[in-house]
């Protein structure tokens, strides 16, 4: 290699082209000319591939986006900002942008403080490192497979969404664990009972105290029948005592066929743990009973008078199911929870580094001057994270505008619109049957337009750290 | 710090003891409580993946705990024999392998252009890259795909890793530069005055000294890559799309296709997961610095 460009100083230097020794300064000789071109041609070889593939894949199809968004869907017909507003008149995109609207208000802002009590919370723990791998996990898988583990954790049965199965465990704790058949019903025909409007079942014929009554429905499926159930033959026949009515309430539906319409059979279980209850001739509820696992009731302290037995409208009613986290209203909410159990590992790890590296001395000293952690927290931690904060806060906006896969994935195809996002309807439009490529392209653009704030920060901060 | 405060401040926390360890029992079983949270829905897809379809219709995932015998690989078996979706989970490799790759040598080679090369307009060809860090590859679906159609790369693998590897591009070719220009002064003069071309100094001592923002940016791309689903979704065709693809198509029957989806999922998730338990550093290095995306 020749001396002139073994000279050749770093680029970084801004001081011009290199001087070989003993040229005259302002008249660069040929061999230092030569030199130049040489290295701005590897600089060329060196930057092709990237500047090629950024000028063709991006920095092109922005310019085409901006043209095509000004005209309509078929490409033909100059538009202008017509795109732009019907953008703003088409109810589907306008929930779109109100969805991603409700995105970037509560997403970052929740988000950001999970991640900043979490991360002031591991700071006190000694199995932090754990506890923060744990939680980051989430970050390393896709949305599609975070998409499946949520749509299953808040599938609306219960016997399936694990979300449910807790909402109606603490439901059923709170309220009392509530029994009903809500497929049964009296035998057509049946006299002895009558519906009642609330959908409840009563005796047509009252019985005085000391009598059997026996109640049978039917159209209970076996797969429904409690594994508790027993046989309710023994009890239907055991007489009633002084001052009370007793009996057994039963699925009058013998297994395999043989049995009486009307007549506890062999084998025809009791239906357990139903209300009962004795209603007088005023038709107030004189005594309440719930049924054992063979059926058998006793309503007891009665009054001499008829009496009519009756089953309230409760045993009747379909069990409670749980929240409809998947249903039109609180889609959003529920994308934006299993959202939430993806970037909080995010936050955390970058507020905790942002913790690990404040000075200690200040919290101790603070400590030592007596304020509480409350003190601590919001007066000096806070303030000092203000930074972190920020950026956390500020990629989560960008990240959340662009939300798509999870959207997608989750919303189950009938809520889909419900759920929508811009991201989403901008792909709906152009592709998912819209068929819109001119509305498809403004959304596009409107994408764009919305990250440029995050983008002027970007050449800010960059063009600072180089000063 | 001297020792007559150091014991004047354990003299206090001695004083503060009790209501302390009350306080941290408190916090420590909140985060236990929370990491629960955070592991239960994922633990529940894992143990559906074992359940048969029958057990997974009529009893949760949750009645397994108690009878962990009825568990089973036989989703796992069936999933395997099934072409279609070994075929995607290669054709994820094929995309995210190449794609990597190709980011990085582009981007380093950008990078190590823009931090040490003299070129006219330097400054402002690399203002655009930083511009290009946020842009949403929302914008790019379209006017690609035309241009896609028009070259006959559209619903190919080639066509997949194009576009990726542009995306990927400005974010490594920022954090490159950033890396390389660290790289001290003295080194590369050094190097140019023994007389080592260009692409000598590239490769000998750049590389070297950039190996771990080369590894965390690897990392982080071919995560991103391998966890795509848009771009694939209308790049690829039914021959060469990924995982995701072939996984998300049957997200329509949910109910009825837990058998293939949650043994889907996590064929589609161990491999990010391997890759973030062997580098958990690079890794979270990797995303903090990518997360700007």
């Amino acid at each position: 290699m020749s001396a002139t460009t073994s000279a050749v100083p770093p680029a970084t230097t801004r001081g011009g082209p290199p001087r070989p020794p003993g040229d005259t300064p302002g008249r660069p000789g040929a061999p230092a000319r030569r030199a130049v071109r040489r290295r701005r041609r590897i600089a060329a070889v060196f930057l092709f591939p990237a500047l090629l593939l950024l000028g063709a894949l991006v920095a092109y199809p922005i310019v085409f986006s901006v043209i095509r968004s000004m005209y309509d869907a078929s490409g033909d017909t100059f538009v202008g900002v017509g795109n732009y507003t019907t953008m703003f008149q088409d109810p589907a995109t306008l929930r779109a942008i109100r969805n991603s609207a409700v995105w970037v208000v509560f997403a970052p802002a929740l988000l950001t403080g999970l991640g900043l009590v979490l991360a002031v919370l591991t700071e006190k723990i000694r199995w932090k490192t754990a506890f923060k791998l744990l939680m980051f996990m989430p970050m390393a898988i896709s949305f599609l497979a975070a998409g499946i583990i949520f749509r299953l954790a808040y599938e609306q049965d219960p016997q399936r969404g694990v979300l449910n199965a807790v909402t109606v465990g603490i439901h059923d704790s709170v309220q009392g664990e509530s029994v009903s058949f809500p497929t049964a019903k009296a035998r057509l025909g049946d006299k002895r009972l009558t519906k009642r409007p609330d959908g409840g079942y009563r005796t047509a014929r009252s019985a005085a105290p000391g009598h059997t009554v026996n109640l049978g429905l039917v159209g209970v499926a076996p797969k429904d029948m409690p594994h508790a159930a027993r046989p309710a033959a023994a009890a239907a026949a055991s007489p009633a005592g002084h001052g009370e009515l007793r009996g057994v309430v039963y699925l009058d539906f013998t297994p395999g066929g043989g049995g009486k319409p009307g007549v506890v059979d062999r084998g025809e279980r009791g239906l357990p743990k139903l209300a009962v209850e004795a209603v007088d001739s005023h038709g107030k509820v004189a005594a309440t009973a719930t049924t054992g696992a063979d059926g058998s009731y006793r309503l007891t302290g009665l009054a001499p008078g008829p009496y009519a037995v009756q089953l309230p409208a409760k045993d009747f009613a379909p069990p409670y199911e749980g929240i409809a986290w998947l249903g039109p209203t609180l889609i959003t909410p529920a994308i934006i929870g299993a959202y939430m159990w993806i970037w909080t590992g995010f936050a955390l790890v970058l507020i905790g580094a942002g913790l690990s590296s404040m000075p200690r001395d200040v919290l101790e000293a603070a400590r030592m001057d007596g304020a509480n952690e409350w003190q601590v927290f919001h007066r000096i931690t806070v303030p000092l994270l203000g930074p972190v904060l920020g950026v956390v806060f500020v990629t989560m906006v960008i990240n959340v505008m662009k939300v798509f896969d999870l959207v997608y994935i989750i919303a189950p195809g009938p809520v889909q619109q419900d759920a929508n996002v811009l991201a989403l309807q901008m792909w709906l439009v152009s592709f998912g049957g819209g068929n819109n490529q001119g509305l498809g392209s403004a959304l596009g653009v409107l994408l764009l337009l919305l990250v440029v704030p995050a983008m002027a920060l970007n050449i800010r901060r960059f063009r600072r750290s180089q000063k | 710090m001297t020792t007559v405060q150091g014991s004047a401040v354990r003299r206090r926390r001695a004083a503060a003891r009790p209501a302390k360890r009350l306080s941290r029992t408190v916090i420590q079983l909140f985060l236990l409580v929370v990491g629960l949270i955070w592991l239960t829905p994922a633990a529940g897809l894992f143990l559906s993946s074992l359940r048969t379809e029958e057990a997974n219709a009529s009893s949760g995932w949750w009645t397994a705990l108690s009878a962990p015998s009825r568990l089973s690989l036989d989703n796992y078996a069936a999933l395997l024999k099934d072409s279609g979706i070994v075929q995607a989970f290669w054709n994820t490799v094929l995309i995210s392998v190449p794609t990597t790759l190709a980011v990085v040598v582009i981007a380093a080679l950008a990078g190590y252009a823009f931090a040490w090369m003299d070129f006219p307009g330097r400054d402002w060809v690399f203002l655009v890259v930083v511009a290009m860090l946020v842009v949403p590859v929302q914008i790019g679906l379209l006017p690609v795909a035309k241009l896609f159609g028009a070259l006959g790369l559209f619903g190919s693998i080639p066509g997949v890793i194009l576009f990726h590897t542009a995306y990927g591009l400005p974010f490594a070719i920022f954090l490159l530069r950033n890396y390389f220009a660290e790289i001290p002064k003295e080194m590369l003069e050094a190097a140019r005055m023994d007389g080592g071309g260009e692409w000598r100094i590239f490769s000998q001592l750049i590389l070297p000294l950039g190996r771990p923002a080369i590894a965390s940016l690897a990392i982080f791309q071919f995560l991103w890559v391998w966890n795509d689903m848009l771009v694939a979704l209308l790049f690829a065709d039914n021959e060469s799309q990924p995982l995701t693809v072939a996984l998300q198509s049957q997200m329509r029957q949910f109910g009825s296709n837990i058998g293939v989806l949650a043994p889907g999922a996590f064929l589609s998730l161990i491999v990010p997961l391997i890759v973030f338990f062997a580098f958990q550093r690079h890794f979270v290095q990797g995303i903090m610095a990518g997360s700007v995306k």
